[in-house]
């Protein structure tokens, strides 16, 4: 596979704290990548080193296939979580100042902000002073400026957290279109609902180690209990339960449903299929609800977290 | 180093723009000649009363002795007994009562002198000092010796310094050598306090603005550092030039509308001034045409750059440890400390004995060289000192900011935490 950023065996100690141990890790080209864990977990340790503003204990980080070099800082554009700008200069001036120590010239620099203040229409805001816009304006800027230099990989940090759901909409259109334009995504968040909609890749830090990784659909997979969640219409619910009961492992369960039906959740057996549970189950009664439960990423956030302490 | 530009580029403008510096830039000249002028006219206005004292002699040898001057008149009660002499002064509100009793033998007479409050020292010391001439003329006289005689044989002796080059210089050398030295030593004190202090302020403000993980995924810690420094010092150099300029141009308006005698204020050194004789001005301009301008300039330079360097990697050190100024104090100390004890010694130690042992190890040690160094230099300073001092000095700023861009580097991303110097300590293995 082609991989844009390879970390092999990067591990950090800060004193005695041990704030990443041993972490590997593969970002293909043109994914967006989501990199989760607790907080403390180490995301944003790996994160600095991929921005050589740490340096690793042991282990490297590559990207195209080089050792990270200084120059490399003009291929990737960082948001922090920990994110501001200087509230006493103006917005145009401290943009372009930004843009410029990422190697852009002043005029493309100039060009090119005006494109994006354009697009996201912030172009009034050029002339104000940080201290006059809101936060979530604010950090429409802080975008513009992380993207602005086109880089190869696109890294942040809980990128929606200040953001109304208006603009946090506005800034996901803009990130899957910076992916589709070529650029590799890294994602750091634990909020598990935008990494279930937005990424390709998932890694799962936890506690300094990668737990881990891999396609989002394969993990998913992975975590499956092959349980299906069903509901029955049958003359004598009662006796359907012991019935099944005796075959399946089951438990009772709830959703919203229109009949009066018998709500269950039923596990099979890996080897056998769900249409084989399909068919005996339709022998038995009328089948209203069959539904494949699959675990949501916070459901496998949490269970390997807790699993793992 | 297109990055290093750019930093001390945005350094110096967001210096130079901030309305509390352009105040303060066009301000403190206003402040300081105002403050001249009110010195100058209150002295004027302290003068211009004439006090009086009352002289109550009672052998009216010495009361002749006494001459009225601009200060001071002196009023002869010594026809009245003592007793109502003093309530004449006290009723005529006079300055105070000098009261001379009769010589009895040998006896130094008892001189006292009543007042409301007491008297300025000077004062004191002029009327003792012309009690205790006329007493030694007395004595002379007394004893068959011409009093006049000895004041046509009195002479003045002023001593020719020459160095063993034969090289003449004269003892206002020493003073102007003294005025070179100590306004460049407080100069630097001032530069970095003030100055240094910016950059701790601006190290502290990308912290809290949250700008720096920002600024430091694109350049180097390093680089920031020593962009802000340098930035911060021309802006530094920019309002010292600007106080300069416009202090220059005040004083001359003010001192020629408003009329006010500036020069009043050093009378002192007015004074000086008129006692030397043309003679010693001629060789003055000589000396300090002799001084050794070039070395002068050069060791100014390197030293004011270096001394700057070094204490402002502190100063930036600090501000990237702690989250918000409060907590600056701790730090400070330290910092302040060996800059007042190189002005201290500077002052006392080097003034005194430029080549003693004091000032000679002290403008090595590189926290207070800068300033000692600099104030020792115009007396003549052995090149090989100045080459240790400047070698330690260059050295010391290499560990210094090797140092600083540690702490730097792991503190400006810690916050929430008041560190200690433990903590710092274990920054540094970081």
């Amino acid at each position: 596979m082609d991989n844009l950023l390879v970390a092999e065996n990067v591990s950090k100690h800060f004193g005695k704290f041990t704030a990443l141990n041993n972490v590997s890790l593969q970002i293909p080209r043109g994914s967006v990548f989501g990199l989760l864990g607790p907080n403390g977990a180490g995301k944003t340790t790996f994160i600095r080193i991929i921005n050589q503003i740490t340096l690793p204990d042991s282990g490297q980080v590559l990207l195209d296939d080089h050792v990270l070099k200084p120059s490399d800082i003009q291929h990737i554009g960082y948001l922090p979580e920990e994110r501001g700008l200087y509230k006493s200069m103006k917005v145009g001036e401290q943009a372009l100042y930004l843009a410029q120590l990422k190697g852009l010239s002043k005029a493309e620099a100039k060009e090119r902000l005006e494109y994006w203040f354009k697009r996201l229409k912030i172009e009034d805001w050029w002339g104000k002073k940080i201290q006059e816009l809101s936060k979530g304006m604010a950090q429409k800027v802080q975008f513009v400026v992380t993207v602005l230099h086109r880089p190869k990989l696109l890294i942040f940090d809980e990128p929606f957290s200040g953001f109304d759901p208006v603009n946090a909409n506005m800034i996901k259109d803009e990130i899957l279109q910076l992916r589709d334009e070529g650029a590799t995504i890294l994602f750091s968040t634990h909020r598990m609902e935008s990494v279930e909609e937005m990424c390709d890749y998932m890694a799962l830090i936890h506690m300094g180690e990668k737990l881990l990784d891999g396609k989002v659909n394969e993990i998913k997979r992975q975590y499956k209990s092959n349980t299906f969640e069903v509901g029955l219409e049958a003359k004598d619910p009662e006796n359907l339960r012991k019935e099944l009961e005796t075959k399946f492992k089951i438990s009772d369960t709830d959703f919203k449903s229109i009949n009066d039906d018998l709500k269950l959740q039923i596990q099979i057996n890996p080897d056998s299929t769900s249409n084989e549970l399909l068919i005996y189950l339709t022998s038995q009664a009328q089948v209203n609800h069959f539904v494949e439960v699959v675990p949501s990423v916070n459901e496998i956030f949490i269970k390997t977290v807790t699993t793992d302490a | 180093m297109r990055n290093l530009k750019l930093i001390i580029k945005r350094e110096y403008l967001a210096r130079v723009r901030n309305k509390a510096f352009i105040v303060m830039t066009f301000l403190s000249p206003l402040i300081l000649v105002g403050m001249i002028v009110l010195i100058a006219f209150l002295v004027n206005l302290n003068s211009d009363v004439q006090k009086v004292v009352g002289i109550n002699d009672e052998s009216g040898l010495f009361v002749t002795e006494f001459e009225d001057s601009k200060d001071v008149a002196f009023m002869d009660l010594s026809d009245i007994p003592l007793k109502e002499a003093k309530v004449i002064v006290e009723e005529k509100e006079y300055m105070g009562l000098v009261h001379i009793p009769k010589i009895l033998g040998n006896e130094p007479p008892k001189i006292q002198f009543f007042a409301k409050e007491a008297p300025a020292f000077g004062f004191l010391t002029q009327v003792e000092k012309t009690i205790g001439s006329k007493l030694t003329n007395l004595e002379l006289q007394a004893r068959g010796i011409d009093v006049d005689l000895i004041e046509e044989s009195q002479s003045t002796v002023s001593i020719e310094i020459q160095n063993f080059a034969g090289e003449r210089t004269s003892k206002m050398a020493t003073y102007v050598k003294m005025l070179f030295g100590g306004a460049a030593g407080y100069l630097l004190m001032m530069f970095i306090i003030i100055y240094g202090n910016m950059v701790m302020r601006s190290v502290i403000e990308e912290k809290t603005n949250r700008i720096i993980e920002i600024i430091i995924s694109s350049v180097k810690p390093i680089h920031l550092m020593l962009g802000k420094i340098l930035g911060t010092s021309l802006a530094g150099i920019t309002q010292f030039f600007i106080w300069v300029v416009l202090g220059g141009i005040m004083l001359t308006i003010v001192s020629s509308i408003a009329g006010v005698e500036i020069a009043a204020v050093d009378g002192p050194q007015q004074q000086a001034m008129e006692q030397i004789s043309d003679n010693e001005l001629q060789q003055l301009v000589i000396d300090i045409a002799k001084l050794p301008m070039l070395t002068l300039l050069v060791s100014f330079l390197v030293y004011f750059i270096g001394g700057y360097f070094l204490y402002s990697a502190i100063y930036a050190a600090i501000g990237a440890a702690v989250d918000n100024e409060t907590d600056t104090q701790q730090f400070l100390l330290p910092v302040i400390l060996p800059l007042m004890l190189g002005i201290y010694v500077g002052f006392f130690a080097v003034l005194e004995n430029p080549h003693g042992l004091v000032s000679v190890v002290f403008s090595m040690v590189p926290l207070t060289s800068p300033i000692v160094m600099l104030m020792r230099i115009p007396f003549g300073v052995a090149w090989w000192e100045l080459a240790i001092s400047i070698g330690l000095l260059i050295l010391s700023i290499a560990g210094v900011v090797w140092v600083a861009a540690k702490i730097y580097r792991v503190g400006i991303l810690m916050y929430g935490k008041k560190p200690s110097y433990k903590e710092l300590y274990k920054w540094l293995k970081y």
